[in-house]
Formats: structure tokens, C-alpha cells, sequence
């Protein structure tokens, strides 16, 4: 059943933690399957507090699964690697560096190249996210979108096997958002990394994806999986594409079959505030 | 023409239409406005001291009870021809020296232990707890007991007094390191000496700061009280020794050289703490 071809391959995967506060045994996701193939960007939609958030983190292994298994490239993942590279939801920059300073951390940070030949591809890195010029500048002189680029950029000039994306553009404006999906995809389309995406944002999926799997409430599994043949490369007028929009109805119908769930039954579990 | 003059309109965001606004809020800050905390600070402790002449000439009280800023000058003018000063200062430069240079460093070390090893907190949240609510000057007896009236009893006090918010400020600063740049750091897999050295340790240097600058006022009143209770020499012998023989304005001549070092410290820290906060924007 393997699929050798897979570059990530998730089965059953079960991912549990200990709530300190109310004592309790928390299922974030339970039984994941899911395949990524090489070259592909694939994006993982959902009910808020499905768990797609946490199952990139054990993807990035910075969470341990409890059952089941997560490969990349056959190889199980069991912690942080050089070929995973994740760009934050929040941009997380060490405030007292510039951006160059920001975008070369997640090299140094690995320790694979010296540091002169880290800030030479650097420039190059900053360029291509549209940065030129603002080398020097602090993050807290920044927009929240050019903090996202740097963010951006950090993870690429890793030069991951594998980008994976959490909610990068949900914290930004609805202008800035589309200008930045545009870009990514302008960027990703030059590297063609394999990417996983996760966002609650339907449209945005759609929009970046060559697939997108719906995950169901929590604990989260995967609910279904829809190609999505919409021709590369992609403006933003897609976005208005009659097939486009069959897309989103299926999708929001199948998320909006989770979210009718008695409410009841969601916060079930979940510990008192 | 018409084509040129709109090439000439500069480019104004919403709210800053008015040129006149728009015009202030551009230019650079005026001399007389980058001045202006300096002015107002001299004036106003100009006025206080002629406030102080005038009470003090008018001798509702006599010297010994109420000298003016004049007699305060004079005497510490005189104290500076006295052959005795600069080995009071010697003394007592060498005693805060010595006693904060070591509170820097043990309270550095400690203060980075306790933030970053849980359990190494647990063992010696006690003691620093026990020692930061006691004031420390109240050992100064039992120093003395162990060590005489020589320097080192003062030592310990500074020290001991120093050491405390040191360790506390520090294990603050390591404490506080955000959540999500440690989530990045270990995301691209940085050892726990690089998260430490890039991540924490930088973050941390505005809490040492402010850790060293209460330090500082610690430190000297410890080394004052200290000389106050027993000496051989030190500026707060200077003062103890003025007061009890009624020269009250060598007394306060004593007190200014006190505040003006502890001004002079606190000053040089702020300055390094700017240094260090560059990459803040300017409030104002």
C-alpha cells in the first residue's frame, strides 16, 4: 500500500498531549492518512481547532506522534530536520536583528554553511521575496506583511526538502493576504518545493493547491481529498473561475457538515476556561 | 503645466493631507526641542537651590541645623583639600569595586543557571527568597564579628546587597524568552548552546541591565551604612564622623559626593542600555 512515489506519507497518525490544567488525556488528531507527493503543494483546510496546526508541528517534529507512523522520503520523522523548513504563523524575528540578520537564523541555526556564505545567498533569498533595500531594517519597522516575507525567506534559504506553511497570511490584511499568495505562488513556482499548507482560509487553498484535503473536527482526521485542475500559473482572477467556485462550495459544505455538529459534542473534552 | 504641477504634489497617506500637518510632522525636531529636557532639568534645579540659599540666608535656623547650597559648596570644596579624601575614596571605590564586580558575576552566573535549569531554581529559590526579603545591611554585626572594620565586611554587604537583584532580574530575562522564537529556533534545530547564545542571552540583556542598575543602588547603600557603623576610612566614615561632630555642611558634602556617583552609574548603565536597544523605534 506504500506508496514509494509519497515524499511525505502520513498513517494512522494519533497525536495526544497531557492538559496540565484539567488532568486530561487531549486527541488533537487521531488517524491521519495522507500522502504528499513530490513537487506538490498540498493544503490542509478544516474546523478551527481541528488539529491541522498541530499535525504540521509533528510533520516539522517538534510534536512526537503517539501511534501510527510519519515518513518523509521513507525516513521516520522524529524530530526537527535541515530537509523540513517551517514558515510561522507568527513571524517569530529576533527583534534585535535586521533582516538579514532574521533570515539567515534558520541556517545558522542548522549549522551547515559558514556564515559569510550564508549572508552572500541571503541577499539573493531577500531579493526574491521583494525585499531589496530593507536588509538593514528591524523587524518592528516592518508591516506584518514584510515581517511574513522574511519569515518567507528564512525558511527558503534553508533549502528544505519540504516547505511547510502554517496559516503564514492569517494574521495579515485582505489585500496583503492576496498580494502575498500571489507572490508565494510566483516564488514557489521557481523552486517547486514540495509544500504543505494549512489554513482555514478555503479560497486560499484552493488558490495555491494542486490539492486540498479536508480534515474533520476534533480529534482530526482526513475527511476527503479534492484535486484541483485549475491550470498553472495562476492570477488572481481564478479566484472567480466558475470551477473555482465549485471547488469552494464543496469544500465549505463538507467543513460546514463538521461545524453542525451539536455544540455540545465539540466542547465535550475540551477543559473549562 | 498643468501635468507639472501634479508632479510636484508630494505623496500624502490619509490624515496628513493638510501641508502645514503634514510639513511638522516631517521635519526633524528643532534645537531648542531636543534641548529641551536638558533646560528645563537645570532650571528647575536652579530654582530649588535658590529656593534653598534664600530659606538658609534668611537664618531662621543656624548653620549647624539648615546650611545653604553655599556652605554645602564650600565644604565640599575644602573636602577635597583635606589630605585624607582620596583615601576615603579609595577606600570606599575599592569596597564597591570589589563587592559589585563580584555580585556582577556570581549573579550573571546564578541569575542564568536558575532561568534555564528548573531544578537548579528549586534549590536555591530559598535561599534567595530568605536573603532578598531580609535587608542585607542587618549582617553588617555579625560581619564585623567575623572580619574586623576592614574592607571586607563592607565587601560582603555590597556584594550581598548587589547579588540579590542581579539573580532575580536575570532569571527574569531567561525566563521571559518568547515562546514562538524558541518554537523557530528548535524548528531549524538549534542546539540548546545556540538557542542560549542568540536567543535568550540577547533577549535577556535589558532585564541584566535593569538587574545591575538596582544593583547599583544596593551597592551603595551598603557601602555607605556599612562605613557609617564602623571604618577605619570611607566616605560614609566621612559623613558619619562630620555628623556626629556638627559639621553638618561636610555632612552633606559627603551625601552629594554619594548621589553624584550613584547619578554618574546609573547614567553610564542607561547610556549601555540604549546601546543595547537600538533596533527599538523611537518613541518620540
Amino acid at each position: 500500500m506504500h506508496d514509494r512515489s509519497a515524499k511525505l506519507a502520513a498513517k494512522g497518525v494519533v497525536i495526544e498531549y497531557w492538559l496540565h490544567r484539567s488532568k486530561t488525556l487531549f486527541t488533537a488528531v487521531k488517524g491521519v492518512d495522507l500522502e504528499v507527493r513530490p513537487g506538490e503543494f498540498l493544503a490542509i483546510v478544516g474546523p478551527s481547532g481541528c488539529g491541522k496546526t498541530t499535525f504540521l508541528n509533528a510533520v516539522d517534529g517538534l510534536l512526537p506522534i503517539a501511534d501510527g507512523s510519519l515518513t518523509l522520503d521513507g525516513r521516520e520523522i522524529t524530530k526537527p530536520g535541515p530537509d523540513r523548513a517551517m514558515v510561522f504563523q507568527q513571524p517569530g524575528l529576533l527583534p534585535w536583528r535586521t533582516v538579514l540578520g532574521n533570515v539567515v537564523f534558520g541556517v545558522e541555526a542548522q549549522g551547515r554553511i559558514s556564515k559569510a556564505e550564508a549572508i552572500a545567498k541571503a541577499k539573493h533569498q531577500i531579493e526574491l521575496v521583494g525585499l531589496k533595500g530593507f536588509e538593514d531594517a528591524y523587524p518592528l519597522e516592518l508591516s506584518g506583511g514584510m515581517q511574513q516575507r522574511v519569515n518567507l525567506a528564512r525558511a527558503l534559504l534553508t533549502d528544505p526538502e519540504m516547505l511547510l506553511l502554517d496559516e503564514p497570511f492569517a494574521a495579515l490584511d485582505a489585500q496583503t493576504r492576496e498580494m502575498m499568495q500571489l507572490e508565494l505562488l510566483k516564488i514557489w513556482s521557481q523552486t517547486r518545493k514540495t509544500a504543505l499548507f494549512i489554513t482555514h482560509d478555503i479560497k486560499e487553498a484552493i488558490y495555491l493547491s494542486d490539492r486540498v484535503i479536508v480534515f474533520t473536527r476534533r480529534p482530526g482526521r482526513v475527511k476527503n481529498v479534492l484535486e484541483i485542475n485549475l491550470s498553472r500559473p495562476r492570477d488572481l482572477r481564478v479566484k472567480r473561475d466558475p470551477q473555482f467556485l465549485t471547488y469552494e462550495d464543496e469544500i465549505w459544505e463538507s467543513i460546514q457538515e463538521e461545524l453542525a455538529v451539536p455544540a455540545e459534542r465539540l466542547i465535550a473534552g475540551v477543559p473549562a476556561a | 503645466m498643468t501635468i507639472k504641477e501634479a508632479d510636484r504634489v508630494l505623496p500624502v497617506t490619509a490624515g496628513e493631507s493638510d501641508p502645514l500637518r503634514e510639513r511638522r510632522s516631517v521635519v526633524q525636531p528643532s534645537r531648542i526641542k531636543i534641548y529641551e529636557p536638558l533646560i528645563i532639568g537645570t532650571l528647575s534645579v536652579v530654582i530649588a537651590l535658590t529656593a534653598w540659599q534664600l530659606v538658609a540666608n534668611a537664618r531662621i535656623y543656624s548653620v549647624l541645623f539648615l546650611p545653604g547650597p553655599w556652605d554645602v559648596a564650600q565644604a565640599f570644596v575644602k573636602l577635597f583639600q583635606s589630605d585624607d579624601i582620596w583615601l576615603d575614596i579609595a577606600t570606599s571605590g575599592s569596597e564597591m569595586g570589589i563587592g559589585y564586580g563580584l555580585a556582577v558575576v556570581v549573579g550573571l552566573v546564578l541569575g542564568m543557571l536558575m532561568g534555564w535549569y528548573t531544578r537548579f531554581q528549586f534549590a536555591l529559590d530559598p535561599f534567595v527568597n530568605f536573603f532578598y526579603s531580609t535587608p542585607r545591611i542587618v549582617l553588617i554585626p555579625l560581619f564585623i564579628l567575623w572580619w574586623g572594620i576592614e574592607m571586607q565586611p563592607k565587601i560582603a554587604v555590597i556584594f550581598l546587597g548587589a547579588l540579590f537583584p542581579i539573580i532575580i532580574n536575570t532569571m527574569a530575562g531567561v525566563r521571559n524568552t518568547e515562546a514562538a522564537l524558541l518554537r523557530v529556533a528548535r524548528s531549524f534545530g538549534a542546539s540548546d548552546a545556540l538557542i542560549f547564545r542568540r536567543v535568550v542571552l540577547p533577549g535577556s540583556v535589558p532585564f541584566i541591565l535593569t538587574g545591575f542598575r538596582l544593583g547599583i543602588g544596593h551597592a551603595l547603600t551598603g557601602v555607605v551604612v556599612a562605613e557609617l557603623i564602623a571604618a577605619k576610612h570611607g566616605v560614609g566614615q566621612i559623613i558619619a564622623i562630620a555628623g556626629q561632630t556638627f559639621q553638618t555642611p561636610k555632612m552633606l558634602a559627603g551625601v552629594v559626593l554619594i548621589a553624584c556617583t550613584g547619578m554618574l552609574l546609573t547614567t553610564l548603565l542607561q547610556r549601555i542600555e540604549n546601546r543595547f536597544q537600538s533596533w527599538r523605534p523611537q518613541i518620540r
